[in-house]
C-alpha cells in the first residue's frame, strides 16, 4: 500500500490508498476522485488523465515516456510537471506521492 | 423532400452494438442505415484501444480492438448496411403511435432519414472535439474559432492560427496555407507527432519564411462581437506573444460527450438511456437503446452485452416493421432461409 494526494484545481486535497501496481489513474477512479476522467481506460489514447505531479516527487515518478509525452499534446495547459497519472506506476517508493488535477481534462 | 432517405431503422453509433445490430436486424430482413460522427466503424474499439487486446470476445481468447471491429464489419457485410461517417445526429421526431411508430431523424450535415424504429448505441456518446479552456473561447465560437473545416472559403484571406501538433493540426496547416493570408501553427513543443512528411512540408514553409511556427500555448484571446482579432500565446520561457488571427482551430483530438441525445425526449438517467431488458426498448415506443449507452439493473457495459441486447431489441423491432409477420425462431447454422440472407446457402 501507499498513499497518494490528489489536489483538484481548487485546492482540495484527497489522500487515499493505493495499491503497489495498479497505476495512479486507477486509484483515482477507484476512489472517484474528481477532475480525472481516463476515457481510455489506461490506454494512453485520450489524456484525460492529466496531472500534475508535485515538484518534489519528480524525480521519483520520472519522466514521461516519448509515447506519453505525444499524448500529452492533446491535453490542456501542459507543464514541465505533467503526466498522464495512467503511465504512473504505482510503487512502494511513491508512498505519500502529491498530484494536482487540472480543471479541465475534456 | 426528394432527398429523404426512407428505411426501415437508423441505428446511432457504428461502435460494436450499433455494428452487430446490423446482422441481428438483417437476419430478420430488417434493412438499417448506421450514422456514426467518427470516419470510421467501430466506436471506442477503433477510437481509443485498435492496437489493444480484448480477452472477453466468446469464442476469440484474443482480439485486438481493429480486428473486433474488421471482423464485425465483414460479418454484417451480407446485409448492405449503408454507413453515414463524419455525421452527427442532431434531431429526432415522432411521426407515428405507440402501435405503429415511424419517426424522423436529422444529421448535422443536412440528411434526412424516416424510419420505422431508431436503435440508439451511442455508447459513451460521441466522439467530439475536445475545446480548450481558454477564458471566453465560446464566444467565438462557430465564427471565429473551428474545430472542423466545413468550408475552405471561410478562411480565405485570413489570418489562421493552428492549434496542436498532430495529424489534424498538420494537415489543415498544409490545406489552408495556399488559402489563408497566413499561417501560425502553436504547439506546446518543438516535436511533431504527426506523419513525417507533413512534419517535413511544414518545416519547409517555416524555413520558406511562408508560415510561422510558435512554440507555446494560447493564454487568452481577444476580439468583439464573435469576431476574433488577436490570441495571445504563452511562450516557454514565460514570455508571451500577441498574434494577429481572425481564425483559429485548436485540435486537441476527441472526447465523449452525450450531445443530441439529451434532446429526444427520452428519460435520461445520469446521461444514460434506461432501457427494459425484455426488449431494450427506451420510453419512447419504437426507440431502443443498446450497448454503453443504456442503463437497467444489472448492467455491465462489456461489448457482449450489446451483442445480447442488440438481438433481443431486434425481435421487437420486426414486430415493428412487419406487424402481420409471425416470428419462427431459427439457428444460423441450420435455417437454409437464414443462410439465403447471409449468401452461403
Ligand atoms: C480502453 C478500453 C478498453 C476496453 N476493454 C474492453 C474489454 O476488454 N471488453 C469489453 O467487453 N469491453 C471493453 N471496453 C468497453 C467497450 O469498448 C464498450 O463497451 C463498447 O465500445 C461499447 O460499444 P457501443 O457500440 O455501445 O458504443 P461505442 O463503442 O461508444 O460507440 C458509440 C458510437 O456512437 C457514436 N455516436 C454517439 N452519439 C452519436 C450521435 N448523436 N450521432 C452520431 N454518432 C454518435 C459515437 O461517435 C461512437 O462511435 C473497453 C473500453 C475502453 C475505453
Ligand atoms: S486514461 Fe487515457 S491516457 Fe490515461
Amino acid at each position: 500500500m501507499a498513499k497518494i494526494t490528489f489536489v483538484d484545481s481548487e485546492g482540495k486535497s484527497r489522500t487515499v490508498d493505493a495499491e503497489v501496481g495498479s497505476t495512479v489513474m486507477e486509484t483515482a477512479i477507484r476512489n472517484s476522485i474528481p477532475e480525472i476522467l481516463a476515457e481510455c481506460g489506461g490506454a494512453c489514447a485520450c489524456a484525460t488523465c492529466h496531472v500534475y505531479v508535485d515538484e518534489g516527487w519528480l524525480a521519483k515518478t520520472g519522466k514521461a515516456s516519448a509515447m506519453e509525452e505525444d499524448m500529452l499534446d492533446f491535453a490542456f495547459e501542459v507543464k514541465p510537471t505533467s503526466r498522464l497519472s495512467c503511465q504512473i506506476k504505482v510503487t512502494a517508493d511513491l508512498d505519500g506521492l502529491v498530484v494536482n488535477t487540472p480543471g479541465k481534462q475534456g | 423532400m426528394s432527398d429523404i432517405i426512407a428505411t426501415d431503422v437508423v441505428i446511432v453509433g457504428a461502435g460494436p452494438a450499433g455494428l452487430f445490430a446490423v446482422f441481428e436486424l438483417g437476419l430478420l430482413d430488417i434493412r438499417a442505415h448506421l450514422v456514426d460522427i467518427l470516419p470510421r466503424a467501430g466506436g471506442q474499439c477503433s477510437e481509443l484501444y485498435p492496437e489493444k487486446p480484448i480477452y472477453d470476445i466468446p469464442g476469440f481468447p484474443i482480439v485486438t480492438g481493429q480486428g473486433l471491429v474488421d471482423n464485425l464489419v465483414q460479418q454484417i457485410e451480407p446485409f448492405h448496411p449503408t454507413y453515414h461517417f463524419g455525421e452527427m445526429v442532431v434531431s429526432l421526431e415522432a411521426l407515428g403511435t405507440a402501435d405503429k411508430p415511424a419517426f424522423r431523424v436529422q444529421t448535422d450535415a443536412g440528411k434526412t432519414f424516416e424510419c420505422k424504429c431508431v436503435i440508439v448505441a451511442a455508447g459513451g456518446g460521441s466522439f467530439q472535439p475536445k475545446k480548450p479552456p481558454i477564458a471566453g473561447i465560446d464566444a467565438y465560437e462557430g465564427k471565429s474559432v473551428h474545430y472542423a473545416v466545413r468550408r475552405m472559403e471561410d478562411f480565405r484571406d485570413h489570418n489562421v492560427m493552428i492549434v496542436g501538433g498532430g495529424d489534424s493540426a498538420l494537415d489543415w496547416t498544409l490545406n489552408l496555407h495556399p488559402v489563408a493570408k497566413r499561417i501560425t501553427l502553436v504547439h506546446r513543443r518543438d516535436e511533431f507527432r504527426g506523419a513525417p512528411h507533413s512534419v517535413n512540408s511544414m518545416r519547409e514553409l517555416v524555413e520558406a519564411g511562408k508560415m510561422d511556427l510558435v512554440i507555446g500555448q494560447v493564454g487568452s484571446l481577444a476580439g468583439e462581437g464573435g469576431e476574433l482579432k488577436t490570441a495571445t500565446v504563452k511562450l516557454n520561457d514565460g514570455t508571451t506573444r500577441d498574434i494577429a488571427c481572425e481564425r483559429m482551430m485548436p485540435f486537441f483530438g476527441l472526447t465523449m460527450k452525450l450531445g443530441p441525445i439529451a434532446d429526444w425526449g427520452l428519460n435520461l438517467h445520469e446521461n444514460l438511456v434506461p432501457a427494459d431488458t425484455e426488449k431494450f426498448e427506451t420510453s419512447t415506443p419504437g426507440i431502443f437503446a443498446i450497448g454503453d449507452i443504456n442503463t437497467y439493473p444489472g448492467k455491465l457495459k462489456l461489448i457482449l452485452s450489446g451483442f445480447h441486447e442488440g438481438a433481443l431489441a431486434a425481435q421487437k423491432v420486426h414486430r415493428y416493421v412487419y406487424p402481420d409477420k409471425k416470428l419462427t425462431f431459427q439457428y444460423t447454422t441450420s435455417s437454409t432461409s437464414l443462410q439465403k440472407k447471409l449468401g452461403v446457402n
